[in-house]
């Protein structure tokens, strides 16, 4: 501050008075007419605005009314295209016309002299504070709560402990059974038949040619309990290439010449990854990217996620069908505190 | 019934209606006290500003979604009972879907309205979350959450989270696959949480996901939970503004101890009752053309699918643009419990961070500035550098999620590798506040320095005079007193001083970890600034600058000025400029 | 004629003359190139394998080999995979969709004007085809739409293609520049060829797989697209991040626009 030069100091207005340190407020500007305040004409013409513009709303809502009656939906997409077009169009003449006339009567022909209004402190003034305080002070007299220390501990452990009485059923009940180990199964059991997601066929190893890629359900998925909460653990991705292109799997002799079955539940977050690119064998989840190398384990190449995408064991059974090994060898998707317990 | 025997009535009977009008106040009157109401309230100031209009769309758009979607309650089956639809949409017909999802495209395809309703309720709610943005851009740019607002902000926090989980808990409810996708997103993150995850999750949703409880759940939570809440906060959040009255823009004759404006009745019955109607014409035009979450296209939730561009509606977009960011190999796991930090850190600590430092800014401020006045008249932007230059920082950061989080339509549309895109987000999201703080607060600067120029050297008026020396001028017009009281009022913010840490007699005195805390915290905010000219200032410049301010008088005689120093006048402003700006 | 002028601008007209126009080429194809793929070899004659082998010794074998063999690709040359066994549709949607012959090397070979007449690619595929045995180019009756079931279509492009196609068909990205290329303007023939023989990053979904009606199917399903959508525009069916951006565009952007007249003075 001290290299900061004041000139206020050494310079006087010409009269020889000090000037202000700060410039003064010189008060609200005067009124600016507008061309309606002077000119009648032009007054009676935003009138008939406004009234052309409440007559338009009116239009409008009876527009509404006319499609509702003459333009049903229908059975085909331009028939509701045109019922969604009508009825909302006359709706928004409705809506409009009101909107635009009332603006434009307030700012045409409404007084739009400003005027000032006093603020008061928000705080209330002392003499009051003085009595809120005095009519505290002798309610907590009348109660005498400050002399009974134990009527208050009763008073607080009541009162904090009565919500428990409807908090614990609504929490024992809230997460079903609370089996949250539940999660760690799925329906993949040594044998069952891999099908197609979602019409059930089983499939035959010699049906998957390389280059291909089928979304995979369990056989017997139908016959669950829930199937959808099933499915959302068990589907599968399965992909055949050629078997030199093929690096590393989980687990020894858990492909079938070429072809390999990994979990569709993203490690990150569960979403179903499943776009596969041919070329390159990589799995891509179109929710965050992350990628997977399906010729070299899943592993992570790109993205958010840690871990690669379980890999289901598979072999085919005596008719070719292909099955599972066994089921998988640790929990699907995202990772959880309790994973590996 | 005073109005209509007393003796300073208008000579001409009252009408029929006007009777009528008199009779009903009476007895409302009579019974409610009401005429003290309309007495304190009819003709009470607000004052008019574009930027105060923000707010209402948000009010407003509220309103719209609950007409819309009181509509939609009549027809939507709020259950995850599988059934088999039947109907005119043809490419679902014979589909096993819930009954949520049938309902859905019921009331789309079959009520006459209902998918203009529909419409009409999802653009209103991503409107009501956008000017729910803006609308807090606006206060915090304008400091107007300034004392006494700072409860009033925090209750505004509050509703835009509120909004937030009204946005997705009814994006969520069709139960179609782009919202499956969602929630089972919400699942994972859930589950990310550590010791609790789990238990979380399958409180969610009743067991595993995805259950047959959670659309009824949501619905709930939909339908009543968050709009009670929410028009709850909404009559507190207009309570204290009536209580405070507005803020108003820095302008001769606006001070922090009167409110300038129009009266409530009838400007502001017209123009604010008007604009209700706006706002929703707009949003029905929106509907009648414009399609929004085709719920048809996904098709009913199965936990095996999604769809490219698998994304939620653009509020929550931020956390999936920090979920997409955020690279692997962040997962621990410690003794035989993984905690994975790769999904935390983006979807809990990242926005529990923002939201943290936004919803306490206030209280932020006031400690750096130690100032414990109540603020009416609102900063403009630039004369708050810091605060403006954090603002923007905030929201570049925002946008960089935003825009990582829509990746893979930057990366089709612009024919970019998406890895690469999501590498340069990653940088970006560092870097980018950064330039952003540094941009924002330099044109802050400048601007101010512009100010300054203005008020002492005045508009130029491109009248160019040549001196009898041969020297040539451009002749400055002075603003006027109200054009100058604007670019002045405002009161420079300098660094506070504290207390010495010890006293004369060497005696360490309390409290001073703090003041030297808030030294630091108020020198990081006002270091750099300009001060806005003071009379003196003016009075110099116009000393030895007096041909721009007395330009007529001098027309006839330009010779006369030639020694006034005018050939030197830009090098002397700018001096004066870099006098005004004070780095101590 | 003033009622065929009226028809023109009925919904059905599109379809009328696709359908006219799907005939048309069917009838070419029918003699050209029938059902089966030993019966499109027994069919296609010697001069069409003759005239096709010399169009690809001079467009085709610079990167496909001589022989259609295949070529590594050397340094600052263009290599390509080998076509023996790759069958008469997959010459017919690389060269009917204007892929191959390839420009330039990139991230993806892009879709391009096609610069062959029908009757050069179907002599080009005959060629191919007598290499080896391959998928043979579909016929009329397998890609008529009309003859689709669009709802078991949905089910199945849903699981099948929507990851990476988007839920109908519009299109979306994969890893490193590469794309799933928008179905909007692809012809039901190129749909079915694409799924049969799975071109460049699109896996191969074989009749097993996706038995030929269920293929016909998912093109009844986008067929149906082609319609538009039922609430009005559909903003490139993108999902919320067009929506959200409309919303900030249309819906703020009028909003503020009336703000700013309402707090206007009045002149």
């Amino acid at each position: 501050m001290s290299t900061h030069h004041d000139p206020s100091t050494d310079l006087t207005t010409r009269d020889g008075a000090p000037l202000p340190e700060r410039f003064e407020d010189p008060g609200l500007e005067g009124h600016r007419a507008r061309v309606g305040d002077s000119d009648p004409k032009a007054q009676k013409r935003a009138e008939r605005q406004v009234v052309v513009l409440f007559t338009l709303s009116i239009l409008g809502t009876v527009g509404a009314i006319v499609a509702y009656a003459l333009v049903p939906p229908g059975e085909t997409v331009g028939s509701m295209r045109l019922s969604n077009l009508l009825l909302g169009l006359g709706l928004f003449l409705g809506l409009a016309g009101i909107g635009f006339a009332a603006v434009h009567w307030a700012k045409s022909l409404m007084n739009d002299h400003e005027q000032a209004e006093d603020r008061h402190p928000t705080a209330s003034s002392e003499a009051v504070r003085v009595k809120a305080v005095e009519a505290l002070r002798e309610g907590v007299k009348d109660s005498s709560i400050g002399r009974r220390g134990v009527l208050k501990g009763a008073m607080v452990t009541s009162l904090a402990l009565f919500p428990l009485a409807i908090a614990v059923p609504l929490i024992g009940n809230i997460g079903g059974d609370w089996d949250v180990s539940r999660s760690k199964r799925t329906m993949w059991r040594r044998g069952t038949r891999l099908a197609i997601d979602p019409t059930g066929r089983p499939i035959k190893a010699a049906d998957v040619t390389i280059g291909s890629v089928f979304h995979v359900i369990p056989e017997d998925l139908h016959e669950a309990e829930h199937p959808l909460d099933e499915k959302a653990k068990a589907v599968v991705l399965m992909i055949r290439m050629d078997p030199r292109d093929l690096k590393s799997e989980q687990g020894e002799g858990w492909s079938y010449d070429g072809i390999v079955a990994y979990s569709k539940i993203c490690t990150h977050v569960g979403c179903p990854v499943a776009l596969y690119e041919q070329q390159t064998h990589h799995i891509l989840c179109p929710c965050h990217q992350s990628t997977f190398d399906a010729a070299d384990g899943a592993r992570v190449v790109f993205g958010p996620a840690n871990r690669p995408l379980p890999q289901l064991p598979i072999t085919v059974d005596d008719e070719g069908y292909l099955v599972a090994q066994d089921g998988f060898n640790e929990p699907i998707g995202p990772s959880f505190w309790e994973r590996l317990t | 019934m005073s109005t209509v025997d007393s003796p300073a009535a208008p000579a001409a009977p009252p009408t029929r209606s006007a009777r009528a009008a008199a009779a009903t106040a009476d007895y409302l009157d009579q019974r409610t006290g009401v005429g003290n109401a309309v007495k304190e309230f009819a003709r009470k100031i607000f004052p008019d500003h574009w930027s105060f209009l923000l707010g209402e769309i948000a009010l407003y758009s509220f309103v719209v979604l609950l007409i819309s979607g009181t509509f939609l309650t009549m027809f939507f089956v709020p259950s995850m009972t599988e059934v088999h639809y039947h109907g005119p949409w043809a490419s679902m017909n014979g589909v096993e879907m819930s009954e949520a999802f049938a309902s859905t495209l019921r009331l789309s395809f079959e009520v006459r309205g209902g998918l203009l309703m529909r419409q009409i309720h999802h653009w209103a709610a991503l409107i009501f979350m956008a000017s729910i943005v803006t609308h807090m851009m606006r206060v915090f740019f304008t400091g107007a959450f300034r004392k006494p607002r700072e409860l009033n902000w925090l209750v505004g926090f509050t509703l835009m989270i509120l909004g937030l989980l009204a946005g997705f808990s009814g994006y969520s409810l069709p139960d179609d696959v782009l919202s499956g996708n969602g929630l089972r997103i919400a699942d994972g993150v859930a589950r990310s949480i550590p010791v609790l995850g789990s238990y979380i999750s399958f409180g969610l949703f009743g067991g595993e996901f995805p259950g047959t409880e959670l659309i009824p759940r949501l619905f709930t939570v939909h339908i009543l939970l968050i709009p009670a809440l929410i028009l709850a906060l909404i009559g507190l959040h207009l309570l204290m503004v009536v209580l405070h009255k507005h803020t108003q823009f820095p302008g001769s004759g606006r001070t922090d101890k009167n409110v300038v404006g129009y009266p409530l009745f009838p400007v502001y019955v017209a123009k604010a009752g008007g604009f209700f109607f706006v706002v929703f014409a707009v949003i029905a035009l929106m509907g009648a053309t414009m399609t929004i979450n085709p719920v048809w296209n996904y098709g009913p939730f199965d936990p095996s699918v999604v769809s490219a561009g698998a994304q939620p509606d653009w509020y929550m977009l931020f956390l999936e643009g920090g979920l997409r960011l955020m690279p692997g190999g962040v997962e621990f796991v410690i003794g035989e419990y993984t905690l994975s930090l790769n999904v935390l850190i983006p979807a809990v600590v990242v926005p529990g961070l923002l939201f943290t430092v936004l919803a306490l800014w206030p209280f932020i401020e006031a400690f750096a500035t130690g100032d414990d006045r109540e603020h009416h008249v609102l900063d403009r932007p630039r004369n708050a550098p810091f605060r403006t230059a954090f603002g923007v920082a905030f929201l570049t950061a925002f946008m960089v999620l935003v825009l990582a989080g829509s990746n893979d339509l930057i990366a089709t549309h612009f024919h970019l590798s998406i890895n690469d895109i999501t590498e340069v987000f990653r940088v970006l999201f560092f870097v980018g506040p950064v330039i952003a703080f540094w941009i924002t607060k330099r044109i802050c600067l400048a601007l101010q320095r512009k100010d300054r120029e203005l008020v002492l050297h005045g508009h130029e008026t491109g009248r160019i005079v040549r001196f009898a020396s041969g020297e040539y001028i451009e002749v400055h017009k002075p603003l006027d007193e109200h054009e100058r009281w604007l670019r002045v009022q405002h009161e420079p913010r300098r660094p506070l001083e504290i207390e010495p840490a010890e006293d004369a007699r060497g005696v360490r005195r309390p409290g001073y970890r703090i003041d030297a805390m808030r030294r630091r915290l108020s020198t990081l905010f006002y270091e750099d600034r300009v001060e806005p000219v003071t009379p003196a200032e003016l009075a110099a410049a116009q000393s030895h600058g007096g041909h721009d301010a007395l330009p007529a008088a001098h027309d006839e005689h330009p010779a006369e000025l030639s020694g006034a120093g005018g050939g030197v006048r830009h090098l002397a402003a700018d001096q004066e400029d870099t006098e005004g700006t004070n780095r101590p | 004629m003033k009622a065929l002028a009226a028809r023109r601008h009925h919904r059905y007209a599109p379809v009328v003359l696709l359908m006219l126009a799907l005939l048309l080429t069917g009838a070419v194809y029918a003699i050209a190139q029938p059902a089966s793929a030993d019966a499109a070899q027994a069919a296609a004659s010697e001069s069409d394998i003759a005239a096709g082998q010399k169009l690809f010794q001079a467009n085709c074998a610079t990167c496909h080999g001589p022989t259609a063999e295949g070529r590594e690709a050397v340094e600052g040359g263009a290599g390509g995979p080998s076509l023996i066994g790759v069958g008469a549709a997959a010459v017919d949607f690389q060269v009917g969709t204007g892929r191959m012959p390839a420009q330039m090397n990139g991230a993806q070979i892009q879709a391009k004007p096609v610069q062959f007449e029908q009757e050069q690619i179907d002599q080009l595929a005959a060629y191919v085809a007598s290499l080896g045995a391959g998928p043979a180019v579909p016929t009329q009756e397998q890609v008529d739409p009309e003859l689709g079931d669009a709802a078991n279509g949905m089910a199945l492009f849903r699981t099948n293609c929507a990851m990476c196609h988007n839920a109908v068909g519009a299109g979306g990205a994969l890893s490193e520049g590469k794309w799933a290329p928008a179905l909007d303007d692809t012809t039901p023939t190129h749909i079915y060829e694409a799924m049969l023989t799975g071109p460049q990053s699109m896996p191969v979904f074989n009749d097993a797989n996706i038995t030929p009606d269920e293929k016909r199917d998912i093109i009844a399903y986008l067929d149906d697209q082609r319609e538009g959508s039922p609430g009005g525009l559909s903003l490139g069916s993108l999902g919320p991040v067009s929506e959200g951006l409309w919303a900030w565009v249309v819906g703020i952007g009028l909003l503020i626009a009336a703000s700013v007249w309402i707090g206007a003075k009045s002149s």
